[in-house]
């Protein structure tokens, strides 16, 4: 299977939210994906995972296969959820340069901006910090 | 000048439009402003009096002999008889300007490092804000104090026999809010100063959230301090007020050195000024006091009462109609509450919906509100606060309503 490119993936998420006609439509459609974001493993959902936003929780792990980097996570909030689900399918999976070149601008062209506000306290800021110093750590593993 | 006479009837149409903000949108939609226990809405006419200020004689205080300085020193003055007198303060120099309810709080409880020894205790309620925890934790541990929580129980008031069970002739501090931010419970302050008294301790309370609602009577409730926060009472933000007893503020030692503070400087010795610059080194929040006074103008044009009744409907309104909702529940159900509604729907993260309600318009505050220990006490991770203000409308509180139900469709 040819994996599609972290670039790849976001034009077709920006693509699938064009879609919908409102904000209801893309929040319903984020919800779902929310709901349907694969469970981390309940041994991951502890204080050395959690990204403590002030608003809502996040967890994060990270785990090197086949020189790929897949992410689970988790948040106490759906909505927050719904975009860690978006966040996920763009970077789970990919090469570790990959995810350190990519950016998150997609997540402007979807409507979803505010959320990646620091205002917000949400923890995603901090999430798309922990992914790429996963993908740094993981790269100096590798380079060893 | 606005005239200190209640209006027979209640016209809120006519106090909205005193209040520019409320004509804006968000996400399209008009705005519905619930978030007023965070940040009130300011008036034209006080907005008048701030560009008047830096139009006409913004100037350095007490400083100057040119006209300028002379203006805006009576400005800031007056000001503070304005609020000398809202309090029922017994002189203007009792009066002090602040930056805001923290700063105010930071200046007693460093003014009792000097005052506290080992062992000594000092009681906080577990409703307050951080504001009211965090410096006293700090007192304690750089003095040795004993700190001591009057818990709260299961409706959100604080559990008075507890808090008898606490003083002792140990007691030095107790320091409670008025009215509390997370859930608008009403807190019997007249019954903590006067148990507190009789042990021989001093009482600070925080009456940001009460100010907005309740003309406190610093005299007739005996308090030893009293601060507040302009940005909650229609005024500006970075500005308040510390009142305290006398014999206090004589005794607390300055909390920060700068110009304005001081009678004497040579390099060997300082002596101070006395009350109230003592406590306010540096060029104050001029432009802000004087506004401050004018939102007090503003409100009690109104009236103090007016307003209170008229909030109270509006929550009586609002929790009839938010108890409606399957699954909603409340906390804070204190007979004595200001109007706020702190609450969740079964099974919904408080975030969600603060957030779809912002897309629908409907500005409230969701998360732990700095009050963590109450979130703590009910094990939940926050809760969604809607809190009105004079100029909210019932009709504003459908919008509420309909846009909670619509949320809680969206995400159960
Ligand atoms: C009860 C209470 N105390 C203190 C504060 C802090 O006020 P400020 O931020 O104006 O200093 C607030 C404001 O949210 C409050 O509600």
């Amino acid at each position: 299977m040819i994996m599609s490119s972290i670039q790849e993936i976001q034009q077709e998420i920006v693509e699938e939210f064009e879609m919908f006609d409102d904000w209801m439509q893309r929040y319903e459609y984020m919800i779902e994906l929310g709901k349907s974001l694969p469970l981390i493993d309940e041994k991951y959902k502890t204080d050395e995972y959690i990204i403590k936003g002030c608003q809502s929780k996040v967890w994060v792990h990270a785990d090197l296969k086949d020189d790929k980097i897949e992410f689970t996570a988790d948040s106490d909030a759906i909505i927050t959820k719904g975009i860690i689900a978006i966040l996920i399918r763009s970077f789970s999976g990919q090469p570790p340069q990959e995810i350190l070149d990519a950016d998150t601008s997609f997540i402007d062209e979807i409507g979803l901006k505010e959320h990646l506000s620091p205002t917000r306290a949400n923890g995603l800021v901090s999430m798309i910090k922990q992914i790429k110093l996963y993908a740094i750590a993981y790269q100096a593993k590798a380079g060893n | 000048m606005a005239s200190v006479s209640t209006p027979l009837t209640f016209d809120v149409k006519s106090i909205r439009k005193d209040f520019p903000i409320l004509n804006r949108k968000v996400n399209e939609k008009p705005l519905v402003y619930f978030d007023n226990a965070a940040t009130s809405q300011t008036p034209q006419q006080v907005i008048d009096v701030i560009v008047d200020y830096y139009s006409n004689y913004n100037a350095n205080i007490h400083r100057g002999v040119h006209a300028l300085s002379q203006e805006a020193t009576d400005a800031y003055e007056q000001a503070r008889i304005k609020l000398q007198k809202h309090f029922n303060i017994p002189n203007a120099y009792q009066t002090l300007f602040t930056s805001g309810t923290t700063h105010g709080i930071n200046i007693v409880a460093s003014g009792y490092a000097e005052i506290l020894k080992e062992g000594d205790e000092v009681i906080v309620s577990a409703l307050e804000h951080h504001s009211n925890i965090v410096p006293w934790q700090m007192l304690c541990e750089k003095t040795g104090a004993v700190l001591k929580v009057i818990p709260m129980t299961d409706n959100g008031t604080l559990d008075m026999d507890a808090f008898e069970q606490l003083l002792s002739d140990k007691t030095k501090l107790v320091f409670v809010n008025h009215v509390s931010n997370a859930l608008g419970t009403v807190n019997p302050i007249e019954f903590i100063i006067e148990k507190t008294h009789a042990v021989g301790g001093a009482v600070l309370v925080d009456g940001a959230q009460a100010a907005p609602h309740i003309k406190a009577d610093v005299q007739a409730l005996d308090v030893d301090f009293y601060v507040v926060s302009a940005h909650k009472m229609c005024g500006p933000t970075g500005v308040g007020m510390l009142y305290g007893k006398e014999k206090w503020l004589e005794q607390l030692p300055p909390y920060q050195g700068g110009g304005e503070m001081i009678d004497q400087v040579t390099f060997e010795k300082t002596t101070y000024a006395g009350l109230p610059h003592k406590f306010e080194a540096g060029t104050p929040n001029i432009c802000g006091g004087i506004a401050f006074g004018a939102a007090l103008d503003y409100m009690n044009a109104i009236g103090f009462e007016t307003i209170a009744a008229y909030e109270h409907e509006l929550l009586e309104y609002g929790t009839e109609k938010l108890k409606a909702i399957d699954g909603l529940r409340i906390y804070g159900e204190s007979k004595e509450k200001t109007a706020v509604i702190s609450f969740n729907i079964e099974g919904i993260h408080p975030y969600d919906i603060g957030t779809i309600l912002d897309k629908l318009g409907v500005a409230v505050r969701t998360g732990h509100h700095c009050a963590q220990p109450i979130m703590d006490f009910y094990k939940i991770p926050g809760t969604v606060r809607a809190s009105f203000a004079f100029y909210n409308t019932k009709e504003e509180i459908d919008i509420l309503v309909a846009a909670v139900e619509r949320a809680k469709n969206m995400l159960s």
